[in-house]
């Protein structure tokens, strides 16, 4: 049995749903929600790359490329969020984000 | 080839230039102390990029192969966007220096975020949208946390980050499966691979960067994260927020939806049209029990979100349109409320309590008047012009055939219209007690008072703004 395209999309749709409950469904740490967006864009990677070989377009893995750059400046950004969040309350517990209520 | 495209692109690098010509200039001389130097700079050149952009450029041009499109559509939404952003700089900028939050990193980064917006306001490609989207939203996640010692603007930078990158994160996946079934990244392509209808795979990824888009314009059901935003920020941070981004999302989703997916119009018609009466009701009904303006003014930009987003469900040239002249006199009734909400104060100390607006018109009759005119411009009260854009993007949905969409946007604007209202309430029969001072600064006041005198002599001809946004539609939509 060959791996086909629909066994990359699926993998990918698996890992991004992950993601999407990691930060609804928890609630312990601020840093597990970074983890979890780092998860989502990775699943959108495969799925570019995925389609980039199957198409024989090599657009899908140029965006994979700017997909990769613009999630570590993200997670730089938010970690530094993060430390000046943290100097400022003395907790990271998402529980604890709860000053303004919305 | 290589030339004209990046002639093209000229304002864009000007000021991404511009941004981090600013940033080394100060880290090597005198730090925040060239701030406020800065931000008369940075006002200056984007309103000049504002005009520039407003009385250059012919027609539609394409650079970088359908990467990035310079239509007339274009250059509406990135005037709106330049004079909007220059507008708040100046307006925030003696706030700023009061609270000694002046630091020479916010114009550099609005600046960026700025440019993102036109890139953004530009696409032709999913990656240019995607890279204009996240250079926008980098920039705001660190303006928001700008007041670095205080928990509730950290807590606003914290939650709109990680709903926005939530959001990015929903785009892009949306971004995937459209690339993967369309079998190209470009706009064009995409429309081409849609002729005879969407496949299930093209369906999901519309779904998908929709709704991503919709946490970008803080439509209903995605508006969670405004009220904490709004405010958590810094107040001239949240006079921007409400303000430029609003209008290049909203344009970008205007883009997304006719140059990209325009021949399905009845695919995304429903969702628009359900993410515009969830807005526009939301909005109206959750700001009734607000006490703070400043959430006030997010559950009001929620609701008029959902009006712009009513004028773009009618799926026409006519929708596009009422939804740019919505939009125009959207972000300047806001540039001059917030100049108001800037200079609430007293002792010395910003406060935010609508309750402290009690019997202002007693104290400050010219100010007060002038905040009764943008209210009721707000609220689309008939002689202002507020109503006109309110009436744009009615007509424009009962032209579409959807009737009970229209009538319930009436019947939101009703409900909506207390809130407004009972503000000037307070200011003119509120029981008198230790109110806000009053002053203003120079820059908020002229900022107040043009803005509401907009509101006043616009209602003759709206300053010619439903011509130029007819044109602009008339390119986008074809």
């Amino acid at each position: 049995m060959s791996i086909a395209l629909e066994h990359y999309l699926t993998v990918a749709a698996a890992l991004f749903v992950i993601g999407i409950f990691g930060i609804f469904l928890n609630r312990k740490n601020v840093i597990v929600i970074l983890m979890s967006i780092e998860l989502m864009l990775l699943a959108v990677n495969i799925n570019l790359v995925a389609f980039s070989a199957y198409l024989g377009d090599l657009t899908g893995q140029i965006f994979t490329l700017f997909v990769l750059t613009v999630a570590a400046a993200e997670a730089a950004i938010g970690l530094a969020i993060l430390v000046c969040f943290f100097r400022n309350r003395g907790t990271i517990a998402v529980e604890d984000v709860n000053v303004m209520k919305g | 080839m290589f030339a004209s495209d990046i002639a093209i692109l000229l304002p864009e690098i000007i000021l991404s230039v511009f941004a981090m010509a600013g940033l080394i200039a100060a880290v090597y001389t005198s730090k925040d102390g060239m701030a406020p130097a800065l931000v008369w700079i940075t006002a200056a050149l984007l309103a000049l990029m504002g005009i520039y952009i407003g009385l250059t450029g012919e027609g539609t041009q394409v650079a970088f192969d359908g990467m990035f499109i310079n239509d007339g559509f274009a250059r509406f939404a990135k005037v709106v966007i330049l004079l909007s952003a220059a507008a708040i700089l100046l307006i925030g900028k003696d706030f700023m220096q009061r609270d000694d939050l002046l630091r020479f990193e916010y114009p550099v980064l609005i600046v960026l975020a700025t440019v993102g917006m036109m890139v953004m306001v530009s696409s032709g490609n999913l990656m240019t949208l995607y890279m204009g989207l996240e250079l926008q939203s980098l920039s705001l996640y660190v303006v928001a946390a700008m007041r670095r010692d205080s928990v509730r603007s950290t807590e606003a930078g914290l939650k709109y980050f990680v709903l926005g990158a939530l959001s990015s994160g929903i785009l892009l996946y949306g971004a995937s499966l459209t690339y993967g079934f369309a079998g190209t990244a470009d706009f064009a392509g995409i429309v081409a691979a849609l002729e005879g209808g969407a496949s299930l795979g093209l369906i999901f990824g519309l779904a998908f960067m929709v709704a991503g888009l919709a946490f970008k314009v803080s439509a209903a059901p995605f508006h969670m994260w405004t009220p904490d935003v709004y405010e958590g920020s810094p107040t001239p941070v949240t006079a921007f927020f409400a303000t430029a981004p609003k209008m290049a999302a909203m344009a970008l989703l205007a883009r997304l939806a006719h140059d990209a997916f325009g021949s399905v119009v009845g695919d995304w018609q429903q969702i628009v049209a359900l993410l515009a009466v969830l807005s526009m009701f939301l909005g109206a009904i959750a700001a009734i029990g607000q006490t703070d303006i400043k959430r006030l003014m997010a559950y009001s930009s929620i609701s008029h979100m959902g009006f712009a987003l009513m004028g773009l469900a009618a799926g026409t040239e006519q929708g596009v349109s009422a939804m740019l002249i919505y939009m125009a006199i959207y972000v300047t009734m806001n540039v001059g409320t917030f100049a108001f909400i800037l200079s609430m104060q007293k002792d010395g100390r910003h406060i935010t309590n609508i309750s402290s607006l009690n019997a202002f018109s007693t104290k400050e009759p010219i100010k007060a008047m002038a905040l009764l005119v943008l209210m009721f411009s707000l609220a689309g009260v008939p002689p202002m012009v507020g109503f006109f854009g309110k009436y744009a993007v009615l007509l424009a949905a009962v032209d579409a055939g959807l009737n009970l969409v229209a009538i319930l946007g009436v019947v939101a604007s009703v409900i909506g219209a207390f809130y407004y209202l009972r503000i000037v309430y307070f200011m003119y029969f509120g029981e008198e007690r230790e109110g806000i001072d009053g002053k203003m600064s120079p820059l908020a006041y002229a900022g107040l008072m043009a803005a509401a005198a907009i509101m006043l002599l616009g209602v003759f001809n709206l300053f010619g703004v439903d011509g130029l946004a007819e044109a602009a539609a008339a390119t986008l939509v074809r």
